[in-house]
């Protein structure tokens, strides 16, 4: 495998990644480009080979049965993987020109840009406005009080949040409900204005109610942030997404516009995985 | 086969026998365990008490030129026997120190002879029967009366009996456990920090762990030992001072402090620190911002525990001479000191009764201390437990 390659380009490598069907309604400018990336736990390896573009300002699904590297892929895109001390990557996560994995790459820069929302919700146990203050605070992207009153509720506004919350922030985030505490982690993700929100199975937790909010948040989000999910809900995938990814084993079987995929599933593992036969 | 209820319960009737059996060895146990603290605490307030009060005697001092030489000259010469003589040579200091006394007389309440006192409290003395009518008709008259011991809790260590008072050893155990708490605080809370949050997991964070929860197991008179070779001979701390003190039982609190620590850390859920990574923090922003407040309380819960047990502890204070007799209320780290374990040790040394009395009240204040100190901590913890 050639992963030191030069910086190539798409028509040095036609057919590299699947071949997907464009998404007419959606932005075709790439946000995160990857190549050959292979993945071990210890002597395990988790991803094998992957290749795929992910495009700005759309819901990319991932789906694929229990164990078959989504979460971990997902976790490849902001390096959440570096904190398990077992994890060995190789090849290329590009993100605007630059290798993620490169040594010069600051984690923490690459985590102000690609934000993430977690499977189970995570507030900070601070209060409300402390919870979505915190990291522009931290990032040094607010100076005055003022401007940091008006960052909390631009983003909590953004997570459909505000209404709410606004009469009580300074309550703690956990007093909040399952599904109003995963928007306030959205709110959280968004302070910071990331390109990227990765969200890993973010409504696996909650019930269909808050399922079908958070939802329409992401269809409203995919405006300002390209989204990134894991989900183990493939109505969801079919719902939300622009693009859906099937993994299976480690391995992309498919990668394609959501609604070709749903309609005409170019692999049978794919067909077979959509249709109920396993999974 | 099947067997019916009658059986069965023939068969169980056995079983049942034993558990009940067992309950019973167990609340024995429980019982017996209670009984002996029940008969220490009993002992301790029964001899400890008599402590807390003291026999005073109202009289006129009368500071006069004479009394600046010879002090019997201040009091009422059949009082002379009486008095404390700890009391009588207190007055020609006082004339030093202030002139404008002489000439000049006050009535005052001023320490009675401990032989006295013992025979108010009804214990073995030395008076012999005309001694005891005399006292009994100053009783009688007011003169003479059980107060409250305030020199006890206002006084230094005293080889008079009535004279000696355990503040210099309370003051001593402060200083003591502030240089404890200013060094294996931060130090065992750092340490703790970096194995939980920084350190890869390899055969050398493993070393350092085995040992740390050995460390914890030594017996402290060699952490005395360590201190006497290290800190006195080779640093050059003063001897029996709070520094040397406090800096050896910072080396016993210290395993007890990383270890408590390790674990509050441990009980923060990585959800948290997934949380803070997730939007940019920087690893040392995440123990500072969100790993360390949450487990502060199990951090302070567990130094509070290991400051008592140093409180507590007289072994290495012995080897660093810190059981001294001191009878000035100290007032800097580097002088000789003495702490509350080792006036009770000290204490327990002297043949007289008043002693035996003191030494109980000193266990007695002891006790009230570490209770104290225990009782904050579950405050603490209580108060301020999360959930998430």
């Amino acid at each position: 495998m050639n992963s030191q390659a030069p910086v190539m380009s798409e028509q040095d490598i036609p057919n590299v990644g699947q071949p997907y069907t464009r998404n007419d309604q959606a932005s075709h400018e790439l946000s995160i480009r990857v190549r050959d990336l292979n993945l071990w736990y210890g002597k395990n390896q988790a991803l094998k080979n992957l290749n795929i573009d992910l495009f700005q300002k759309n819901v990319t699904a991932l789906i694929g049965p229990s164990g078959c590297g989504k979460s971990t892929f997902l976790r490849c895109l902001n390096r959440m993987n570096d904190l398990i001390p077992s994890v060995r990557t190789e090849g290329l996560v590009e993100m605007d020109g630059h290798d993620v994995n490169a040594s010069k790459m600051d984690e923490v820069a690459l985590r102000r840009r690609v934000g993430m929302v977690f499977q189970k919700p995570n507030p900070f146990p601070k209060s409300i406005f402390e919870n979505v203050a915190y990291a522009p605070r931290m990032h040094d992207m607010v100076s005055r009080k003022a401007d940091q009153d008006e960052l909390v509720e631009q983003a909590l506004r953004d997570a459909g949040l505000w209404n709410e919350v606004k009469d009580k922030l300074q309550e703690p985030g956990t007093s909040l409900s399952g599904g109003q505490q995963q928007r306030l982690c959205i709110a959280r993700a968004i302070a910071v204005q990331p390109d990227v929100i990765l969200m890993d199975e973010p409504t696996s937790a909650l019930d269909p109610i808050s399922t079908a909010t958070i939802e329409d948040l992401m269809d409203r989000l995919k405006e300002k942030f390209t989204i990134v999910t894991v989900t183990h809900n493939m109505q969801q995938a079919a719902r939300v997404a622009d693009y859906t990814a099937f993994f299976h084993l480690g391995e992309i079987i498919e990668y394609n516009d959501t609604k070709v995929m749903f309609s005409t599933p170019a692999k049978k593992k794919t067909e077979d995985y959509i249709s109920g036969r396993y999974g | 086969m099947s067997h019916s209820f009658d059986d069965i319960s023939q068969q169980l009737r056995r079983r049942h026998r034993k558990s009940a059996r067992l309950k019973w060895i167990s609340m024995g146990a429980l019982g017996l365990a209670g009984l002996f603290l029940v008969l220490f605490f009993a002992d301790m307030l029964n001899k400890g008490l008599p402590a807390f009060q003291q026999a005073y005697i109202n009289t006129e001092v009368n500071y006069t030129e004479e009394a600046a030489t010879d002090a019997r000259q201040a009091i009422a010469e059949d009082l002379v026997p009486i008095v404390s003589r700890t009391e009588i040579r207190e007055i020609p200091k006082e004339i030093r120190n202030d002139e404008d006394l002489i000439g000049t007389s006050e009535q005052k309440w001023l320490l009675v002879n401990g032989e006295v006192d013992q025979y108010l409290k009804g214990n073995r003395n030395k008076l012999n029967e005309e001694e005891r009518e005399a006292i009994d008709e100053r009783v009688e008259s007011g003169q003479v009366e059980l107060a409250f011991n305030r020199t006890f809790f206002t006084q230094g260590d005293s080889k008079t009996s009535e004279r000696a008072g355990i503040l210099a050893a309370v003051v001593g155990t402060v200083m003591t456990m502030i240089v404890t708490l200013a060094i294996s605080f931060p130090i065992g809370v750092m340490t703790a920090v970096y194995l939980e949050e920084f350190a890869p997991d390899n055969r050398l964070t493993q070393a350092i762990e085995i040992n740390i929860n050995n460390l914890a197991a030594i017996p402290s008179i060699l952490f005395g030992l360590l201190g006497l070779a290290i800190f006195i001979n080779f640093f050059g701390v003063p001897r029996s001072s709070p520094l040397a003190g406090g800096m050896t039982l910072a080396l016993m609190t210290l395993p007890v402090i990383i270890i408590s620590t390790r674990a509050a850390l441990r009980s923060v859920p990585d959800s948290i620190r997934h949380a803070a990574f997730g939007v940019g923090c920087s690893r040392w922003q995440v123990v500072r911002d969100h790993v360390l407040p949450l487990a502060m309380p199990g951090i302070m819960t567990g130094s509070i525990i290991g400051l008592a047990q140093a409180m507590g502890e007289t072994a290495p204070l012995i080897i660093v001479g810190m059981v001294a007799f001191i009878p000035d209320v100290g007032a800097s780290f580097t002088e000789a000191a003495t702490v509350m374990p080792a006036q009770i040790f000290t204490w327990s040394g002297e043949p007289e009764h008043a002693f035996v009395e003191k030494t109980a009240g000193g266990i007695l204040v002891l006790l009230a201390v570490l209770i104290s100190l225990n009782a904050f901590a579950v405050l603490l913890r209580k108060k301020f437990e999360r959930r998430w």
